[in-house]
């Protein structure tokens, strides 16, 4: 292979992984605000399963992508709602609570999704979904079309990472949304309203898992399979502590993750035989390595934030 | 003056479960004045304010500001009503700089303008007299500091309500001082200012009004310029209290304790302790004095075993406890009791009861696999007695109890195993009278058993009082040590400040 077509075989990886990366963003931006109000949701996998299902099921039915894309959100929101409600009103035990929303989550999409296997996502769907180039931006060379060669998903996915970068980091609602993630009582005092905080970032961190498991089912494969999420929620939930709770990191964080995610399929054709096990496994190894690194640094930016998984109580003595 | 009625409170009845921290309490409070809350620990002052800022809903009682009734839901509505609470534990956001936490929960611009947020913030601590960096983390802030901050952002907000919760706990007497002079501009100003407080000279020094509260009734309200100290004690405890701490005199005895050239670094290898050297006979205490983070903590840690020693050497009874695990310490008679700020923090667990706490200690020495947990109730139970601990029942979880009985258990248990060393830090940390006359006690009692004790305490006057000698710290250096009963406060002061001895005495007798 010549430097010329190495180059284009590199470029064709890159944007793949941008496209493998995308669902795990969605997932990964709606995970970091859940948690930056200080709730741990564990059920990134089963919301984003119920997300992929609601959306080709009714992908199917309306054959409207904006329905389709609509039902995936609500079906999420609505899985994260539960969330919310045991641990943000009865405080429950997040870990346990997120565990279980995977669990039904999966329950729902499995049970939902016997009629579907096989099925494809009708063309009038498809269509939305088609690669738009965008002007100007998708001339440069290379990053061109690695970045600016998508569907609209995928630029509306850079959209938010920015936009929730944006939020949470200028806005005074994000600030508060940080001060309740790392210290309820005294977003309390200062008058915050600390319950609505939390449920209004669980759900709409739902409602993104939604969209990234609507994006598998509709865009990313898209035809409806069993257990079509396969682990991407949890790497999700990884991602989260790699990108340290940060959407600007989260881009990037997806993107390499995505790389990881096709990694094998792309070594094929160097004759090098990696076992597909040990490419699947490469995001947790990751994973690890970055939170030995940062626990070594002990940085109190890249730090958890300080209330996660603790719930709270105002009356607590 | 204008002594117009701006706050009131009608019959404010609080309980959580069982126990009544607030019973039938009314309090009503003016423009333009200081008022002190002033009460025993646990006789619900902390409560009382709690309810006042929204953080607690009364069982019963109303609220009335400025002649209208309010319901307060949530601490949104108290701040909508101009009051800002400055709370014990500060509520601060360690991770965000001091402007951030001074606009967090405000109305204002989606966008947050960074500039013109720092001219604001510094505008209003020039006004006040404050110096404040709006950029700088919590996380690197001194207590003073942080203090400052959450002063701002009440007064940030436009409060016309102070209320101060135990503010001077943490504070030097020169910080104390600047305090004060902030209450007194927010008096002229109009504002209502509340202050929670234990320390009777602070009442007289600052306040106009005084309210006393005993077992979560308000027993009196009486005008400053009309009572005195004597009195006021004799309210908040309920019987007269005598205010002198005794010294006993003692005898130079044998070292028990010798600590030679002790150097500690911390994690990014800065030195926390240099070259200090002192020793501790029987029967003596020695007090140590400095300002916060002045390396008190590491130094008893050090002797405790806990502290990674780096260079120098600690011998206790002619051996040395160098590289000696926590456990081969205690066992050798040394015991420590760390009140941390949060009180809770070292050495005891929260959620388990006092049994289990004394538990956590004495398993050691028991046989067998099993615990049993009756001679440990039947101790819990006289040490409940002999301290008179306010608790529900022994196995009642630590961290229900109010702060002073916290520390109570913690004491206790550390005096129960009888050592001949005992380390105590902050042992009165945010105590009220009398409880601490309790601790002083029990701590002169030790004495007179011939233990050493090594005192780390915050309030100076206690210090000159009860200790033999006072050893002071700055930056992790001694400064001096001197005889408590020859020493003034202000020679401790400028030491404190990291100015030597030698350079006060012009080099005349170490004591």
């Amino acid at each position: 292979m010549d430097a010329a077509s190495l180059a284009a075989y590199a470029a064709l990886f890159l944007t793949a992984a941008v496209k493998a990366g995308t669902p795990l963003l969605y997932a990964t931006l709606g995970e970091t605000i859940t948690e930056r109000s200080g709730n741990l949701n564990l059920g990134v996998e089963g919301m984003m399963l119920m997300g992929a299902v609601a959306g080709f099921q009714f992908g199917l039915i309306t054959r409207n992508p904006l329905f389709a894309l609509t039902a995936a959100m609500l079906a999420a929101s609505l899985g994260s709602l539960i969330f919310a409600f045991l641990t943000v009103t009865l405080r429950a035990n997040q870990v346990v609570s997120g565990l279980s929303l995977t669990i039904f989550g999966a329950g729902i999409a499995g049970f939902i999704g016997q009629k579907l296997s096989g099925q494809v996502v009708p063309a009038s769907v498809k269509a939305w979904f088609y690669p738009v180039k965008i002007p100007l931006l998708g001339d440069i060379p290379g990053i061109g079309q690695i970045l600016f060669n998508h569907d609209i998903l995928i630029y509306l996915s850079y959209m938010l990472a920015i936009g929730l970068g944006i939020y949470l980091f200028n806005t005074r609602k994000g600030l508060n949304l940080r001060a309740v993630g790392e210290n309820p009582a005294a977003a309390d005092a200062a008058g915050i309203g600390v319950s609505l905080y939390k449920y209004v970032h669980i759900l709409a961190g739902g409602a993104l898992c939604g969209l990234g498991g609507a994006y598998l089912s509709l865009v990313y494969v898209p035809a409806w399979q069993e257990n079509i999420t396969a682990g991407r929620g949890w790497i999700a939930v990884a991602l989260v502590i790699f990108v340290a709770w940060n959407p600007y990191k989260a881009l990037l964080g997806a993107f390499f993750f995505g790389g990881l995610d096709i990694l094998g399929l792309y070594l094929q054709k160097f004759d090098i035989k990696v076992s597909q096990y040990i490419i699947n496994m490469l995001p947790y190894i990751v994973t690890i390595l970055v939170l030995v690194f940062t626990s070594i640094k002990k940085s109190k930016e890249n730090a958890p934030p300080k209330a996660l998984g603790v719930p709270y109580f105002r009356e607590d003595r | 003056m204008n002594r117009q009625t701006y706050i009131q409170l009608q019959n404010i009845t609080k309980s959580f479960g069982t126990v009544v921290a607030n019973s039938k309490i009314d309090l009503s409070v003016h423009k333009g004045e200081i008022h002190a809350l002033l009460g025993e620990n646990g006789s619900g002052k902390s409560t009382l304010m709690n309810v006042l800022s929204g953080i607690y809903t009364p069982d019963s009682g109303s609220i009335i500001i400025d002649g209208r009734e309010v319901c307060f839901k949530s601490p949104a509505d108290s701040i909508a009503m101009g009051i800002g609470m400055v709370h014990q534990h500060f509520k601060l956001v360690e991770v965000l700089s001091a402007k951030e936490n001074i606009i967090i929960g405000q109305k204002g611009n989606f966008f947050i303008n960074q500039k013109r947020l720092s001219e604001q913030i510094g505008k209003l601590a020039r006004k006040l007299g404050l110096d404040i960096d709006p950029d700088k983390k919590v996380y690197n802030m001194s207590v003073g500091e942080k203090q400052t901050v959450e002063i701002l952002k009440v007064l940030y907000r436009g409060a016309e309500i102070l209320i101060l919760d135990e503010p001077t706990a943490v504070l030097t007497p020169q910080e104390t001082q600047k305090l004060f002079d902030i209450m007194r501009k927010m008096r002229e100003m109009g504002c209502a200012v509340i202050i929670i407080t234990h320390k009777l000279n602070e009442v007289m020094e600052i306040s106009d009004r005084i309210t006393v509260l005993r077992k979560g009734e308000a027993v009196a309200t009486l005008d400053k310029s009309a009572t005195n100290i004597n009195e006021l004690t004799e309210l908040m405890v309920g019987r007269p209290v005598d205010l002198s701490i005794k010294r006993l005199e003692n005898q130079k005895k044998e070292t028990i304790l010798k600590v030679s050239n002790l150097t500690l670094v911390d994690d990014d290898n800065v030195k926390v302790l240099q070259n200090v050297s002192f020793d501790l006979s029987k029967g003596e205490i020695l007090g140590v004095a400095g300002v916060a983070g002045s390396g008190q903590k590491e130094l008893c840690e050090a002797i405790a075993g806990l502290y990674e020693v780096y260079s120098g050497d600690i011998r206790y009874e002619g051996e040395s406890l160098v590289g000696k695990t926590p456990r081969e310490i205690i066992k050798k008679g040394v015991s420590m009791s760390f009140i941390p700020e949060d009180r809770l923090g070292m050495g005891l667990v929260a959620s388990m009861d006092i049994v289990d706490n004394l538990l956590l200690k004495d398993y050691q020495n028991h046989k067998g696999f099993l615990i049993d947990r009756k001679p440990l109730k039947e101790k819990a139970e006289q040490l409940v007695k002999r301290l008179d601990i306010k608790t529900p029942g022994v196995n009642h979880p630590v961290k229900q109890l109010s702060g002073g009985n916290i520390q109570k258990v913690l004491l206790g248990r550390e005096l129960d195993s009888n050592p001949h060393l005992l380390i105590t830090a902050y042992p009165v940390r945010g105590l009220d009278i009398g409880a601490s006359y309790t601790i002083y006690d029990l701590l002169n009692e030790q004495k007179a058993k011939d233990v050493a004790i090594l005192y780390i305490g915050e309030d100076l006057d206690v210090l000159m009082e009860l200790c033999d000698r006072i050893m002071v710290l700055c930056n992790g250096e001694i400064t001096g040590i001197v005889d408590a009963a020859k020493v003034t406060k202000e020679e401790l002061g400028l030491m404190m400040a990291g100015v030597c001895l030698e350079k006060i005495k012009g080099g005349s007798s170490y004591a």
